[in-house]
């Protein structure tokens, strides 16, 4: 198989098998690995994780498709998370969608040309009080204006080059 | 309004959530007493306090603990709900980022009292803050003997972990966030059996929220008569309220149960953004939405929301100003519901993605007063016919927004069409006679 887990990552799998008494507990916790390690998790990767926990591969297949923060095609260098819900509707969630789909000239579901930019409309990011709220990558960007999210856009581009970013 | 706060006592304190800091403020100190008591009183005290669920449903929190099978030869199971996602709801996070002790020790608490010494904490996966800052929390509790073997000398042990959820509403549902631990889809599953007989991994399994399990401390060192004694008969204690949407002053706040929502509005939320308040929805998008009217005497307690239809669920309330669009609006939320039904039971998938498809057709102009009707017929075939209440979770916003704002959707479809008279026209020409 090509695709395996790194020494330090299968070591750290080893020790995520102990807190469970039923080893098929541990697919979820070895996806995020996965996709820590790899970026996101192909079929491949599926196939990988199916025998390392011990299950057939459809169902972990069906598992990475119904949980919607697994990636199965490689996100851009900032995934945009952007909360469609209600607080952030009310309070100007659109205007940043058009924004963002205008400007980087990419639909939901999509990466930008230069790879740089993946965008994903999500539900209800749990931050209602300081919406409209944009998640890039592990980060929340709160109360959001199209002024300030686009000040937040042009400080990624400018700093895309050298700096990892980490899904 | 003189009261104690339980939740939110060291939110101010910086850097609360190492556990120096913490424990410099009061942190692990209900420990003491916890060991000198038996499990039993403990629950008779959470009994006595008629603490409820925090998480949405105000299940009494004692009674669900009394559930346990006494003396099972079964491990029991602890599983802490901390994948708040409904909307409007965003308070159980702070707790775990600013005081993530208090956390640990209610679970070491409620862990205690119902003999669990496996706990799982499953915590939403978009809350990656929260979780960095909880595991370093509970691995600094472990290395001070607060949590793992031999707790204090105690002779008791508690293990915790941390399951991440990976992006799935459902799994807020008790029975689905079991089936998510195990590795599966988070799919509610059929009860009975209960999860306090039947649940993680086929042993009896206490599932709690953030915040109710954070109460617990307070109400060993108090006492649950104290408890009792703040809020209201039947809503005891202190709530963290949260308010969203056309606010000025949109946060959390921890309060005594019994304020009136119009008080709440003014005092914390600061009054309405925009113009005047046109609804309201208490508890998340998954309760009967208000009037500006009903809200007139409408107070933060469950017994009052249950007086006017509604519930208090998890104390998110959402603001719309007299501008706000009730079609757009509800079409948002219905999105929510489509996007996150587990497609297992047919009412729910089916029931969900036609209500938010009828609404998209109105939004683009398309739709006619029959389907207005249909969405409440929609509605009526969702709730309680499904395995869990995300399908209700549904349709009582839809039911509500249309009955109570139906002059809002009207605005957008248009009159039946009647095929009887058409065809009549279309028969008789120009010398039809009007109906």
């Amino acid at each position: 198989m090509a695709v395996q887990f790194s020494e330090a990552a299968l070591k750290e799998y080893e020790e995520i098998v102990t807190r469970y008494p039923d080893k098929k507990a541990t697919l979820l916790p070895a996806l995020w690995l996965a996709q820590r390690e790899f970026g996101y998790v192909s079929d491949e990767v599926l196939e990988y994780i199916a025998q390392l926990v011990g299950m057939p591969a459809v169902k972990v297949y069906e598992v990475a498709e119904f949980y919607t923060m697994f990636h199965k095609k490689k996100p851009g260098k900032y995934h945009l998370q952007l909360c469609q819900t209600i607080s952030c509707y009310l309070r100007g969630a659109e205007d940043l969608r058009s924004y963002i789909q205008e400007t980087l000239q990419v639909l939901p579901g999509e990466t930008s040309a230069d790879g740089l930019f993946s965008f994903q409309l999500v539900e209800c990011l749990g931050s209602c009080h300081t919406a409209p709220v944009i998640k890039i990558n592990d980060e929340y960007y709160d109360s959001l204006t199209v002024e300030k999210l686009d000040a937040i856009i042009r400080h990624l581009k400018k700093n895309s080059s050298g700096e990892d970013h980490g899904v | 309004m003189e009261f104690e706060l339980q939740l939110t006592k060291r939110f101010s304190i910086p850097n609360c959530h190492t556990l120096e800091v913490a424990l410099n403020h009061g942190a692990y100190r209900s420990f003491e007493k916890l060991f000198s008591m038996k499990p039993e009183a403990i629950v008779n005290e959470v009994i006595a306090s008629k603490l409820r669920g925090r998480g949405g449903a105000a299940f009494p929190t004692g009674l669900k603990w009394s559930f346990v099978p006494k003396d099972t030869a079964l491990p029991v199971y602890l599983c802490v709900n901390a994948d708040e996602s409904e909307p409007g709801t965003f308070v159980d996070r702070y707790i775990l980022e600013y005081d993530p002790h208090l956390l640990i020790e209610g679970i070491v608490c409620a862990a205690y009292a119902i003999k669990s010494h496996d706990v799982y904490v499953y915590i939403r996966g978009e809350y990656v803050r929260p979780y960095m800052i909880f595991k370093k929390a509970l691995d600094e509790a472990y290395r001070s003997g607060f949590a793992g073997h031999n707790i204090k000398n105690s002779g008791y042990d508690v293990h915790i972990w941390i399951h991440r959820g990976a992006g799935a509403y459902i799994c807020g549902e008790e029975t689905a966030l079991l089936e998510s631990i195990e590795g599966k889809k988070g799919q509610p599953r059929i009860k009975p059996p209960f999860p306090a007989v039947e649940g993680l991994f086929g042993c009896p399994t206490i599932i709690n929220n953030v915040k109710t399990i954070s109460h617990i401390p307070w109400i060993i060192e108090h006492g649950g008569e104290a408890f009792a004694r703040i809020g209201t008969s039947e809503s005891t204690g202190t709530m963290l309220f949260g308010i969203s949407g056309h606010v000025n002053n949109p946060g959390f706040w921890e309060l005594p149960f019994g304020m009136r929502v119009p008080e709440f509005l003014e005092k914390y939320a600061q009054g309405v953004k925009g113009g005047s308040l046109k609804a309201l929805f208490p508890g998340g998008t998954s309760t009967a939405v208000m009037t500006a009217d009903e809200c007139a005497d409408l107070y933060l307690s469950y017994e009052s929301m249950r007086a006017h239809g509604t519930m208090l669920g998890s104390g998110g309330l959402i603001v719309m100003n007299e501008h706000a669009d009730m079609l757009h609006a509800l079409r948002t939320i219905t999105r929510f519901y489509a996007e996150e039904s587990c497609g297992q039971c047919t009412p729910c998938r089916e029931g969900t993605f036609w209500i938010h498809r009828l609404l998209e057709k109105m939004v683009r102009g398309e739709g006619t007063t029959k389907e207005l009707d249909l969405l409440l017929e929609i509605a009526d075939n969702m709730e309680g016919k499904t395995i869990c209440a995300l399908a209700a979770a549904c349709a009582i916003p839809v039911r509500s927004c249309v009955v109570k704002f139906r002059q809002d959707f009207e605005k957008y479809v248009k009159p039946v069409f009647v095929p009887v008279a058409a065809a009549a026209e279309k028969m008789l020409g120009d010398d039809a006679v009007p109906f």
